[in-house]
């Protein structure tokens, strides 16, 4: 079950959740990740849906918080990374597919991994429970289906 | 940059850190724990989430409105049917390509160009669920 052990896991959540902890305390923001691609379309679109007051309140400081995740994995990779700069071998179809399904439905559902899985289950939220139960269940089954037609990694 | 922003950024980066430390910047460690391989990124969830549970429901009360903001809210969205709609859209979309909004920033950091197809995409997907927005 744990090929690789569980110990960087845990280290790595447990930093995540005291980055997003650190943010919450000091500021009363919730650093979830999605809200980024909505709000900061709103310098783009003038649809009513972008165009939201608290959208253009939120996209700065959401900019900000889209170089921090930058800036940390790239601290990581100089530092203590044992392979240094990476590239995935998931193939560019999959990732521009996936990539439009997740950024719509994750707008739709009103948060992601970080937005439900994280801050929403921090706040023993039924909605963002049910959420991350549908989408880690579907995600399971069709990363799955993926394998079985042969689509590697 | 306003004391607010410096602390967004602050602790995003111990945010993007621990991403790239637990791995799940890499979509081929999140699709090994998806196809069941490899179960530890429960604990990357699971982990974050227990600390943030933490802050938001203790740590907090000891103040009573953070130090540079405005106050202290619980995030308890609404259900309603889109939620789950979505839930099962943004699923189907982890399950290709191995990427979530956060861990598809975070991957750049560590090098990781082809994930700037997956940003677009996701821009894109969000894009399109403002088209459908009637309101």
């Amino acid at each position: 079950m744990f090929p690789l052990g569980i110990e960087h896991y845990l280290i790595g959540g447990i930093l995540v959740g005291i980055g997003v902890s650190l943010i919450y305390i000091l500021t009363g923001l919730h650093a979830t990740q999605s809200s980024f691609f909505t709000t900061t379309l709103s310098w783009v679109s003038k649809r009513k849906h972008f165009q939201k007051e608290h959208n253009k309140q939120e996209r700065n400081w959401r900019v900000f918080l889209a170089i921090g995740l930058v800036l940390g994995a790239l601290i990581y990779t100089l530092t203590l990374s044992p392979t240094g700069f990476w590239s995935t071998s998931v193939q560019l179809w999959r990732l521009a597919l996936g990539g439009l399904l997740v950024g719509f439905g994750t707008r739709l559902s009103g948060g992601c991994t970080s937005g439900h899985g994280i801050s929403g289950l921090g706040s023993l939220s039924l909605t963002s429970l049910s959420a991350v139960i549908v989408f880690m269940g579907i995600a399971i089954v069709t990363a799955n289906v993926v394998q079985i037609i042969g689509v590697l990694p | 940059m306003n004391k607010q922003n410096l602390v967004v950024l602050l602790g995003g980066m111990i945010f993007g850190f621990g991403l790239a430390y637990s791995g799940m910047t890499k979509q081929e460690i999140v699709l090994s724990f998806l196809q069941l391989k490899d179960l530890g990124l429960i604990f990357v969830m699971g982990g974050a989430a227990l600390v943030t549970f933490f802050a938001i429901n203790f740590i907090s009360k000891l103040l009573t409105k953070p130090p540079i903001g405005k106050e202290y809210k619980p995030r308890k969205a609404k259900m309603n049917r889109n939620v789950i709609i979505g839930a099962i859209i943004f699923g189907v979309g982890w399950g290709i390509s191995g990427q979530c909004p956060g861990s598809a920033i975070a991957s750049l950091g560590t090098g990781n160009l082809p994930i700037l197809v997956g940003i677009a995409a996701i821009f894109i997907g969000a894009y399109l669920r403002g088209l459908i927005d009637k309101k």
